[in-house]
């Protein structure tokens, strides 16, 4: 009995040796160890033995046991970890596949443009007015300064509807509409918008166009506070080390006038293309509310005074992002438009 | 307005500042310089010569061989220019001379025939073929005989100068002549003027005894000045004269008519000459035109007049539009002898109504439409008679036939020290300020804190106290401006709520997969009206500039279709496009049209790609119409939400809906219109359109929380077989309506049509949660809930269950 229990033990480790798998290794669990197993089978027979003989025998079959159940769980610890290895190396992936795609639009670069400026002047207590594209002359020109037959009407000739209705030519008839509403109280307003006029599309002229312009009325307006804007936004739009400077314009709304340029920012005033090498670049228009356009929108002139500034989106998005023909805007090619989608800050 | 520095010199010390420097100053303090232009563009060795000799070249035909005196020799250049004659000085590029364009003259041999440099036109030393005077537009110019072969040719053509190309704001038209000019840079610099002379001796003959004068139109000719010159005698105008008016852009014609041009520009007071034997009547009379009255210009053009054109007449007929155009029956021609010489004043808009209506626009037009200075009418005559006098020989009559009842008072502006450094938020002195004004030739006054300033008649744009704010701060310079903020009560800015859901609109548009895009908003008649979603009149313009731009759209879809089409033909692989924008509808009671900001978006091609793991997908109803649901989601009215079964002209018949919400109309989505498709050569396209104002106009609940439960749901999946015509959504509504209380959600997850099911039917699978926040909910309530649903489907739309 003794040399079966050593048989048995062999061919329990040897088989346990040649276990390739967990399932393997199992069946051998259950062939050797199991409760119909042969060691079993050996502690049932121990019945039969003479009975100072059990103890010895029955110590003797439980050392066996517990050897063959260490091997086996050694065994078997090995198995399963060559288990998941060949798992894993399984579920191995080439990484450099490339991801699902996350299908994901932009804003079209005007309004990129418009909502950065809308929001910087947010930021300084402003307000965004909107009006109607299609405008009476009276908001667009009269209310301006700009009764019928002023040669500045030249500058802007603009589409009509009938003899007192046109495609605005300009965003002011907002600021003539907001100061109407508002009866004299202060403002400060931001106005973007389509605007129209009566041109051949080219490189560098749309009949439709965007602009963007700001009102402010209160007490003592001054022009040094028009500069100090001005400065402002042109640090916070082209970059902190922008100088501003103005020169002397006319605008008909506006009296005194002046365009404002900004040191260049692509070669900082040294001169470049961008600039023209002026180490220069014409941003904007502004002035002083002219006493007629105040006193027109019943507004004391003598009490209040106030600045307006005006722009084009579409020139600072060309100056900005170096796009050479206006017409891009208006294409709507998904090459060009797709090219304003990452962040810049 | 081109400003010869050369000339300008004349009438102002520009104290031998670089013209570059110069043109900056200027721009600096308030006329923008647009351009610096070097005459001489790096000419050099160009050179007078004189023909000695000229015959025809042996070997060709057009060809002349000359011996030219350069100076220091006789050279031989062949010349094939047909007016190139022995006599002759001329304008010769030296062998090594540099000619603009950076052409180079070298010595070179033609037919066999040696040339040693080039005779030259004045084209080809970088002046305008339409400044050349006739004479000489089709070949070499002939210099004066004075002209000393061997010199250099550029100061005698003036090309040693230096041009500003001013850009004149509206206001600035005193600038508008080279006296105006030298005012302000003389304001800039603090320099004095010199003005032109105009001194002659005047004939014993009256000018009235050889003409009367009469104004019929006095608002629209306020002052005539007419003055005789007698024994003109008509020639080419010495050099200089030509070529300042050359460098100031007009072409020199004959002395008399460069003489009223050249006034022009120095004093911008337009002058006409009439031939006086041609008037025949010995009377101008002034007057508005005869409608339909008709004359012939000097560009020989025959014109038919309006009654609201002022003519000048010979008291029988037109014989010049006043302040436009001469006409060609009282033009100076070669035989003249006497000359009528007209300076006038007409008013702006008078002159201006003619211009357009006559569509003729000329130097002296846009003067007189922006005003001349009152107090110059009978200067710039005088300067015209001594001149005519100098330069033609002429006999002066003596005094001028003269209408006048123009007011040339100055207009005084009364303004406080104060209140210009309110407006400025500066502190000039006063002394700083009235030394502006003094450089300004402003005539001014300081007495009891005001400053009383009479304006220049010149400067017509100084009119009120803010005019003399701005002439102050521009000679002060802007750059002397600090810089600060509106001080004023502090409030918080913002978009109002309606610009803040647009901006949340935009952006979920976006992360949904599609680009912004911007249209015209002007489209063709034809497209207008397509795809709109409600019936309007159309806008239109008076003068369109073409069909294709000519009316207010009334859809964004016309549009985003052609931006579809554009990428499309571009192999694009998709395209996504949104835009936010308005539509116009006409009329209303204002006279102006509806505008309604609408939001559209198109899709074709692919929508997902992503082909290695399987997946891809092309456009298709439900994706645009997922986009909308959720958008719906986003501003809180999915409840509200229904899509209807319609039909739309250019769209899928079977593939349209009309979007409710809470029963309302707000838009349209479907296919385009397989035939429109093929007209457009595109795939399927599919379109949506809403009324974005109504929909972000419309009120939300206010957005409240609903305590997460603790407690289960419990859910049944029905599979349903209906006719196929039976709309999901009737289903939907039937089981929503029908679950009671407990049934918390319903979501379509199965739909099959096909050779497993009998004809004409289909299989529509839901899967409804029941649940309760308040407990766990037992078999039987929801077996009951359950047969509640399934009995209203079999009755409402004879549904049964699938086996
Ligand atoms: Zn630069």
């Amino acid at each position: 009995m003794e040399a079966q229990l050593q048989q048995l033990k062999e061919e329990a480790l040897q088989k346990i040796e040649a276990s390739q798998n967990v399932k393997e290794l199992n069946d051998v669990r259950v062939a050797y160890l199991g409760k119909k197993g042969p060691i079993t089978d050996l502690l049932k027979g121990m019945g039969k033995l003479p009975a100072e003989e059990r103890p010895k025998m029955g110590a003797l079959v439980n050392v066996v046991r517990e050897e063959v159940t260490e091997v086996l769980e050694a065994r078997m610890t090995l198995l399963q970890e060559q288990a998941i290895q060949a798992q894993l190396e399984k579920e191995s992936l080439d990484v450099t596949l490339p991801g699902r795609p996350v299908k994901t639009g932009n804003h079209h670069p005007l309004t990129r443009v418009v909502e950065e400026i809308e929001d910087l002047f947010i930021s300084m207590g402003y307000e965004i007015a909107e009006g109607p594209e299609v405008e009476k002359d009276y908001y667009n020109f009269e209310a301006l300064n700009l009764p019928k037959g002023h040669p500045a009407r030249d500058m802007q000739d603009s589409f009509y509807i009938s003899e007192d209705i046109l495609l605005r030519t300009h965003t002011s008839p907002v600021q003539a509409r907001t100061m109407e509403a508002k009866e004299g109280k202060p403002i400060k307003i931001i106005c973007p918008g389509k605007v129209y006029r009566r041109d051949n599309d080219d490189a560098t002229h749309s009949h439709q166009f965007t602009q963007i312009e700001g009102l402010v009325i209160g007490e003592n307006i001054r022009m040094s506070d028009l500069k100090g804007t001005l400065s402002v936004f042109a640090k916070k739009m082209f970059g902190e080390d922008r100088e501003i400077r103005l020169r002397p314009s006319f605008f008909p709304f506006t009296e005194p006038s002046v365009e404002m340029d900004i040191s260049c920012f692509k070669c900082g005033g040294s001169g470049c293309n961008v600039c023209k090498k002026t180490g220069w670049i014409e941003i904007l228009g502004a002035g002083m509310v002219h006493p007629n356009v105040l006193e027109m929108a019943g507004y004391d002139s003598k009490k209040l005074s106030g600045f307006a500034f005006g722009m084009g989106p579409e020139r600072i998005a060309m100056l900005k992002y170096g796009v050479e023909d206006i017409r891009h805007f208006y294409t709507n090619d998904v090459r060009f438009l797709s090219q304003f989608h990452r962040t810049e800050v | 307005m081109l400003v010869s520095t050369k000339w300008l010199a004349e009438y102002v010390n520009t104290q031998g500042l670089d013209p570059k420097d110069l043109g900056e100053k200027i721009t600096r303090s308030g006329i923008e310089v647009d351009a610096v232009i070097d005459r001489t563009q790096g000419m050099t060795n160009v050179v007078v010569g004189y023909v000695k000799e000229c015959v025809k070249h042996p070997e060709a035909d057009k060809l002349n061989i000359c011996q030219v005196d350069v100076g220091e020799e006789t050279t031989q250049i062949i010349c094939g220019a047909p007016n190139v004659a022995e006599g002759q000085k001329v304008i010769v590029a030296r062998p090594g001379a540099v000619l603009p364009g950076g052409i180079k003259i070298k010595k070179a041999k033609l037919r066999g025939e040696e040339s040693n440099g080039m005779i030259c036109s004045l084209q080809e030393l970088g002046i305008e073929g339409r400044l050349v005077p006739k004479a000489y537009a089709e070949g070499i110019y002939v210099l004066p005989e004075t002209a000393v072969p061997g010199e250099s040719a550029l100061p005698l053509l003036g090309l040693d100068d230096t041009i500003l190309e001013l850009g004149l704001t509206p206001n600035r038209s005193d600038a508008l002549s080279m006296l105006g000019v030298a005012y302000e840079v003389g304001a800039i610099l603090s320099e004095d003027m010199k003005y032109p002379e105009a001194t002659y001796t005047e004939s014993d003959e009256k000018a009235s005894d050889y003409l009367s004068l009469r104004v019929d139109a006095i608002e629209e000719n306020p002052m005539y000045v007419a003055k005789v010159v007698k024994n003109v005698q008509i020639k080419e105008s010495p050099l200089w004269l030509q070529h300042r008016l050359m460098a100031a852009g007009v072409r020199p014609h004959n002395n008399v008519v460069d003489i009223t041009n050249y006034v022009l520009m120095e004093y911008g007071q337009p002058l006409h000459a009439f031939d006086y034997d041609r008037l025949e009547t010995k009377e101008l009379v002034i007057r508005l035109a005869n409608e339909g009255e008709k004359i012939v210009t000097l560009d020989d053009q025959e014109r038919t007049l309006k009654s609201n054109n002022l003519v000048i007449t010979n008291g029988k007929e037109p014989v010049a539009i006043a302040g436009v155009m001469g006409g060609a029956n009282s033009e100076v021609h070669d035989g003249t002898t006497t000359v009528a010489i007209e300076s006038a004043y007409f008013a702006g808009g008078s002159v201006r109504q003619t211009s357009k209506d006559q569509n003729l626009r000329s130097d002296a037009s846009a003067r007189f439409e922006k005003g001349v200075d009152p107090n110059r009418v009978i200067l710039a005559a005088e300067r015209a008679a001594s001149l005519l006098a100098e330069l033609a020989g002429g006999e002066v009559l003596a005094g001028s036939v003269v209408v006048d009842e123009l007011d040339k008072t100055p207009v005084e502006v009364v303004v406080s020290p104060d209140f210009i450094n309110n407006r400025l938020g500066m502190k000039i002195s006063l002394e700083d300020m009235t030394s502006i004004l003094t450089r300004l030739k402003f005539d001014h006054q300081a007495a009891n804190g005001y400053l009383y300033i009479n304006a220049p008649t010149r400067r017509q744009d100084i009119k009120i106290p803010e005019d003399i704010v701005e002439e102050i701060a521009r000679m002060y310079g802007y750059d002397e401006i600090p810089m600060t903020l509106p001080v004023e009560e502090s409030k918080p800015g913002g978009l109002t709520s309606y610009q803040a859901k647009r901006r949340q609109v935009r952006a979920y548009l976006e992360g949904a997969g599609l680009y912004q895009a911007i249209t015209y908003s002007l489209t063709s008649k034809e497209m207008s009206q397509k795809f709109a979603l409600e019936t309007a009149p159309v806008t239109e313009l008076l003068m369109p500039m073409s069909e294709e731009r000519s009316t207010l759209r009334q859809s964004l879809i016309p549009h985003l279709l052609d931006a579809v089409s554009y990428n499309t033909a571009r192999q694009a692989d998709t395209v996504a496009l949104y835009e936010v924008g308005s539509v116009f509808l006409g009329e209303t009671e204002s006279g102006l049209p509806h505008e309604q900001e609408h939001l559209a978006a198109v899709i074709a091609g692919k929508w997902v790609d992503h082909s290695w793991q399987g997946e891809k997908k092309a456009v298709d109803f439900f994706v645009l119409k997922g986009i909308i649901e959720g958008l719906m989601e986003l501003l809180g009215h999915s409840k509200e939400l229904t899509f209807e079964r319609a039909v739309v002209e250019g769209l899928h018949p079977g593939r349209t809906a009309s979007i409710k919400l809470a029963g309302e109309g707000i838009g349209l989505i479907g296919q385009l219109h397989p035939s429109e498709q093929k007209v457009r050569d595109l795939k399927d396209t599919y379109v949506v359109e809403l009324n974005l104002a109504k929909v972000l106009n419309k009120e939300v609940e206010a957005l409240y929380y609903a305590p997460v439960s603790k407690f289960p749901s419990i859910t049944r999946d029905i599979a349903l077989v209906v006719d196929s015509e039976k709309a999901a959504g009737e289903l939907q509504a039937i089981i929503q309506l029908s679950g009671g209380r407990l049934l918390k959600a319903v979501h379509l997850f199965d739909l099959y049509e096909g050779e497993k099911m009998e004809p004409g039917k289909k299989s529509v699978a839901f899967s409804l949660t029941y649940f309760d926040p308040e407990r766990t909910l037992t078999d039987e309530e929801v077996v009951n809930a359950h047969n509640k649903v399934l009995k209203a489907l079999a009755e409402q739309a004879g549904a049964e269950l699938r086996g």
